[in-house]
């Protein structure tokens, strides 16, 4: 439960310290609140439904493609599940 | 997608490994604790023990936070569940570890508690918004990743002026547990290999007090397995040339300081306990943390009257002795028979960060594969 998944923002909104992510083709709505200036097209590693701190995207390409090697798919399920 | 072969590539494993066993002097052994659950992950799904020479082990310390929590705390939990009547919340694989007699959270649930998984706080949050008759219970629990979550939810409910939210606060903290290990505990470990996300929140720096004062080197890794291949050939090196530093291995998203703005909203609503009992460690000093005067009213452990009793683990069960990297996982009688990720014994074997839940996994995985 310790690790974190990257996500591209997509959109954000300041006011309520949210923005909606993207993981291919889940997008979910996760808070900003620990992340300063969150821009639409960033990547961001999310944990718990918080954005914990930005990542290149080859980072993000990198983390992804290793958990889902390392059979981690039941982490990166859950993240789309509680997309709802 | 290029980085992702380079990270994977085998030739570069390879030319990893043959560094580490030119650089690994054959008259000592070498053995490196690697901390957190992702990187034990790392290790045995891709096999990095295989690739290391003879004297170089690793020891898998207690980095997985579900693994951690003591007993008696998970009692604790039980009883608001079942006693208080409270909608309690925490995360999936908290709910699944065995507390006393063989009872979880997911077995109370099954007989009529109401206890819900949530994904994050923020579900807590929002299920006590829609339940304003009932009282909601955020069972909190993790390292520094998911401690500052926790906090800009007590802001968040404080702001609002939610009535019926609470927190059972069970947040610890990496670096008391490393100090407790090196001390305390004594393990016979050379170097650590530091964890990756918990120092991208609060730096590499926490860990420069470790290098200077017990003289083990400090590799913070990513969860690669050529991360953590490299990290330990930094380790070697370090072991070799006689220093003790706090190296980065993990540059491309841990700093020196971490992240400034969680720190800060941790700081703002947490403060830290006097002493808290882990699991395999018993009472750490300074090792977790407490929720702040200020955020009092959503404090459960205030609003429930929460006393913790230790509560002995179930008979056989080895993780005490695995958390402090003193046993391994088939040393425990109940490995793979009394014991299995689908019905655990102990907490070891219930995340897939834990030590016993890995070997089970990927070491079945091996044999089949050999
Ligand atoms: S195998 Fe099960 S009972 Fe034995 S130490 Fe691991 S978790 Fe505990």
């Amino acid at each position: 439960m310790c690790l974190a998944i990257p996500a591209e923002i997509v959109s954000v909104n300041d006011a309520a310290e949210t923005a909606v992510v993207a993981l291919g083709p889940v997008r979910k709505e996760i808070s900003i609140a620990l992340i300063e200036n969150a821009k639409p097209g960033e990547f961001v590693l999310v944990h718990v439904g918080y954005a914990l701190h930005k990542v290149s995207p080859d980072e993000a390409a990198r983390t992804i493609a290793m958990m889902r090697e390392a059979g981690l798919d039941a982490e990166i399920a859950e993240f789309g599940e509680a997309a709802r | 997608m290029k980085f992702v072969d380079e990270f994977r590539d085998e030739a570069l494993a390879k030319g990893l490994a043959a560094a580490i066993a030119r650089e690994a002097n054959p008259a000592r052994r070498y053995s490196i604790m690697e901390f957190c659950g992702g990187h034990t992950h790392a290790i045995f799904r891709y096999g990095v023990q295989d690739l290391m020479p003879e004297n170089v082990g690793f020891v898998h310390g207690p980095g997985c936070p579900v693994c951690v929590l003591p007993i008696g705390r998970i009692d604790n939990a039980l009883e608001l569940a079942e006693e208080h009547g409270v909608i309690l919340c925490s995360y999936g694989d908290m709910l699944r570890v065995p507390a006393s007699k063989r009872r979880s959270l997911l077995k109370a649930k099954a007989e009529g508690a109401d206890v819900r998984m949530v994904y994050s706080v923020d579900d807590a949050l929002r299920i006590a918004r829609d339940n304003p008759g009932r009282e909601v219970l955020f069972f909190a629990i993790g390292f520094e990743t998911t401690t500052p979550p926790t906090a800009v939810a007590l802001r968040i409910a404080r702001a609002e002026g939610l009535k019926n939210f609470s927190v059972f606060c069970n947040h610890v903290l990496t670096p008391a547990a490393l100090n407790h290990l090196l001390t305390a505990a004594a393990v016979d470990v050379d170097a650590f290999i530091g964890p990756s996300h918990v120092s991208s929140v609060i730096g590499s720096r926490p860990y420069e007090y470790f290098t200077e004062t017990f003289r083990r080197p400090v590799v913070i890794a990513g969860f690669e397995p050529l991360d953590v291949m490299q990290a330990a050939l930094m380790a070697i090196r370090q072991l070799n040339a006689g220093h003790a530093e706090v190296e980065n291995q993990y540059i491309r998203v841990v700093t020196r300081e971490g992240n400034l703005k969680a720190r800060a909203i941790v700081d703002e609503v947490f403060e830290r306990r006097e002493s808290f009992e882990w699991r395999g460690l018993g009472a750490v000093p300074d090792s977790a943390l407490t929720i702040r005067e200020a955020y009092a009213a959503f404090d459960a452990e205030k609003r429930f009257s929460i006393v913790t009793r230790s509560a002995p683990d179930a008979k056989s069960c080895e993780c005490a002795e695995i958390l402090r990297g003193a046993k391994k996982p088939v040393d425990c009688k109940l490995f793979g028979k009394g014991c299995t990720p689908d019905s655990p014994v102990g907490s070891c074997m219930v995340s897939s960060e834990g030590a016993c839940a890995a070997y089970w996994t990927y070491g079945r995985f091996r044999r089949e594969a050999a």
